[in-house]
């Protein structure tokens, strides 16, 4: 594995977030994100159901950055039948977050404190509050940076656990497995269910994860490293993803 | 006795509208958006117009040239430029209003309209900034305990999306009939049956009118989504959706479209634009 460069490792710890998934919908945004979960299901969760980034289910693991790749399609999914699948539940999203707190709640709309004209307009709520509500969320941040990883976000697009936890049995279905970044993989698998640091990736310390946080994390004593890419996991992302578009999203340090 | 003709023109359709009105716009991002109806919009003096979008580059024409009031949106996007520059000019600007929701949230908005109830229940918005927002935006008990048994309440409290009733509704089909039949030949229908079933006035433009007879052969069944119950004009505009995505006529014009994305940053390309593109 002497191989493995610092976008593998985010590509496994993409992956990772779906382990133990079965027989959802793998709803990963972003090209990283997308390599992460047809690793995934080209491995150890070969139940996952994938779309072509449009309106079709498709089976093989189409190629990121490939124009026209093959499609072996399994099923139908226009915009409308998505939310049959988001409010259903069986669904599994990785979005890119604008901004995520301390508590996992997570902007994407706008940055400013003015809703009627904010500083930086960016996507608006798109699916944010549905899916978060809805089903498990992950998020992917590129760039780990105390810009992203804010005290308050400016507006709550996603739903955190201290929102999630006011409530009660409405939100069951909530749950955020993971926040894979370029330095790390965070979770919120503590008491308290705010931000721990679960891992660094090689080469990572954990005074540079804390550094690059805008708030404090909770950082066990016994924080691990990120695992690496086994050789059957490189050589699947080498047909995943054949033109290395993973290695521009996240450079080598 | 076949149904009457309901043919009629671009400037026709903008004279069945007025300033002020609330308009939803079918179609979804940069695909198969009704731009000849929008660009007739443009040229017109229609104002302060509240439009309930899908967003894309209807949204961000219409505010580049002042027409818009409000912008009742999920997002607004190219697709292939992932955020309409017009859109986010004006919204930095602070020179529209906006209406914040998920994009489930409008569906359930148009389809509320669609049945005539004044709300549908949904959990989406729960825990999020939305309420704080929109402070017109409710949320009602289930009169009905909680499947669920848990330590939490027995009755849960959901948000009450309301109806998002439409003075008119605009939607772009690949094929239709004269009589308002209409056909989408892509892969997806987006929304736009439930535009014409929310809105008082309906309007769709076709790629090309053909007899009533050749629908069926044109497509699979499942493709004759609108109905003629749902539609009160019907334009003929070949290119109609265009630089937007409408497969199989046509896919996106990307040339076009990023000629026009960059013409937000300079008013002098943009006043080229819009005198090549929306006026000529």
């Amino acid at each position: 594995m002497a191989d493995a460069r610092r976008a593998d490792v985010c590509a496994v710890a993409l992956a990772e977030v779906f382990r133990g998934d079965g027989e959802i919908l793998a709803n990963p945004i972003g090209n990283l994100p997308m390599i992460g979960g047809r690793l995934a299901r080209e491995s150890f969760e070969p139940d996952l159901v994938m779309t072509d980034g449009e309106a079709l289910l498709v089976q093989n693991p189409m190629p990121v950055g490939v124009d026209d790749p093959p499609k072996v399609i399994e099923a139908w999914n226009p915009y409308r039948a998505m939310f049959d699948i988001v409010w259903s539940g069986r669904r599994h999203i990785v979005m890119g977050p604008v901004q995520l707190d301390r508590r996992g709640n997570a902007n994407i709309a706008w940055i400013g404190d003015d809703a009627q004209r904010p500083k930086v307009q960016m996507l608006g709520f798109r699916g944010g509050p549905g899916n978060t509500i809805s089903h498990a969320t992950s998020y992917w941040v590129p760039n780990h940076s105390p810009r992203v990883f804010v005290e308050k976000v400016d507006v709550v697009v996603g739903v955190g656990y201290d929102r999630a936890a006011e409530l009660g049995s409405v939100a069951r279905d909530h749950a955020i497995p993971a926040v894979v970044t370029n330095l790390a993989v965070l979770d919120f698998d503590n008491d308290e269910r705010s931000m721990r640091l679960r891992s660094v990736h090689p080469g990572v310390t954990v005074d540079d994860v804390v550094a690059a946080t805008g708030f404090a994390l909770d950082v066990p004593d016994d924080v691990g490293e990120s695992r690496l890419p086994t050789d059957a996991e490189l050589a699947l992302l080498d047909q995943i993803d054949p033109s290395g578009l993973r290695f521009g999203e996240v450079p080598d340090p | 006795m076949p149904p009457r003709d309901k043919r009629m023109t671009e400037d026709e359709v903008v004279s069945q509208l007025e300033s002020g009105m609330t308009i939803g716009i079918g179609g979804w991002g940069s695909r198969r958006k009704p731009m000849s109806m929008v660009r007739a919009i443009a040229r017109s003096s229609l104002t302060d117009l509240t439009l309930v979008s899908y967003g894309g580059p209807d949204v961000g024409l219409l505010c580049a040239l002042g027409k818009v009031k409000k912008v009742v949106y999920s997002f607004v996007s190219l697709d292939s430029i992932p955020l309409e520059p017009h859109f986010r000019k004006a919204r930095e600007a602070g020179a529209v209003e906006v209406e914040e929701y998920d994009e489930g949230m409008l569906l359930l908005g148009l389809q509320a309209a669609a049945w005539r109830v004044p709300f549908l229940p949904t959990r989406v918005g729960l825990g999020t900034d939305l309420l704080a927002l929109n402070p017109d935006l409710r949320t009602v008990q289930s009169p009905y305990p909680d499947p669920v048994p848990d330590e939490f309440e027995e009755y849960e409290e959901l948000i009450a999306m309301p109806a998002l009733r439409l003075d008119a509704a605009l939607v772009h089909m690949n094929r239709g009939d004269a009589h308002g039949n209409g056909q989408y030949l892509g892969v997806d229908p987006y929304f736009d049956d439930l535009y014409l079933c929310a809105a008082e006035r309906r309007f769709m433009s076709v790629e090309q009118v053909v007899p009533t007879d050749d629908l069926a052969s044109l497509g699979p069944l499942q493709t004759l989504r609108v109905n003629r119950l749902m539609v009160d004009g019907v334009v003929e505009a070949p290119g109609g959706a265009a630089f937007t995505a409408c497969p199989p006529d046509y896919e996106r014009d990307e040339e076009l479209q990023a000629r026009y994305a960059a013409a937000a940053r300079d008013d002098d390309a943009w006043a080229a634009f819009v005198a090549e593109w929306v006026q000529g």
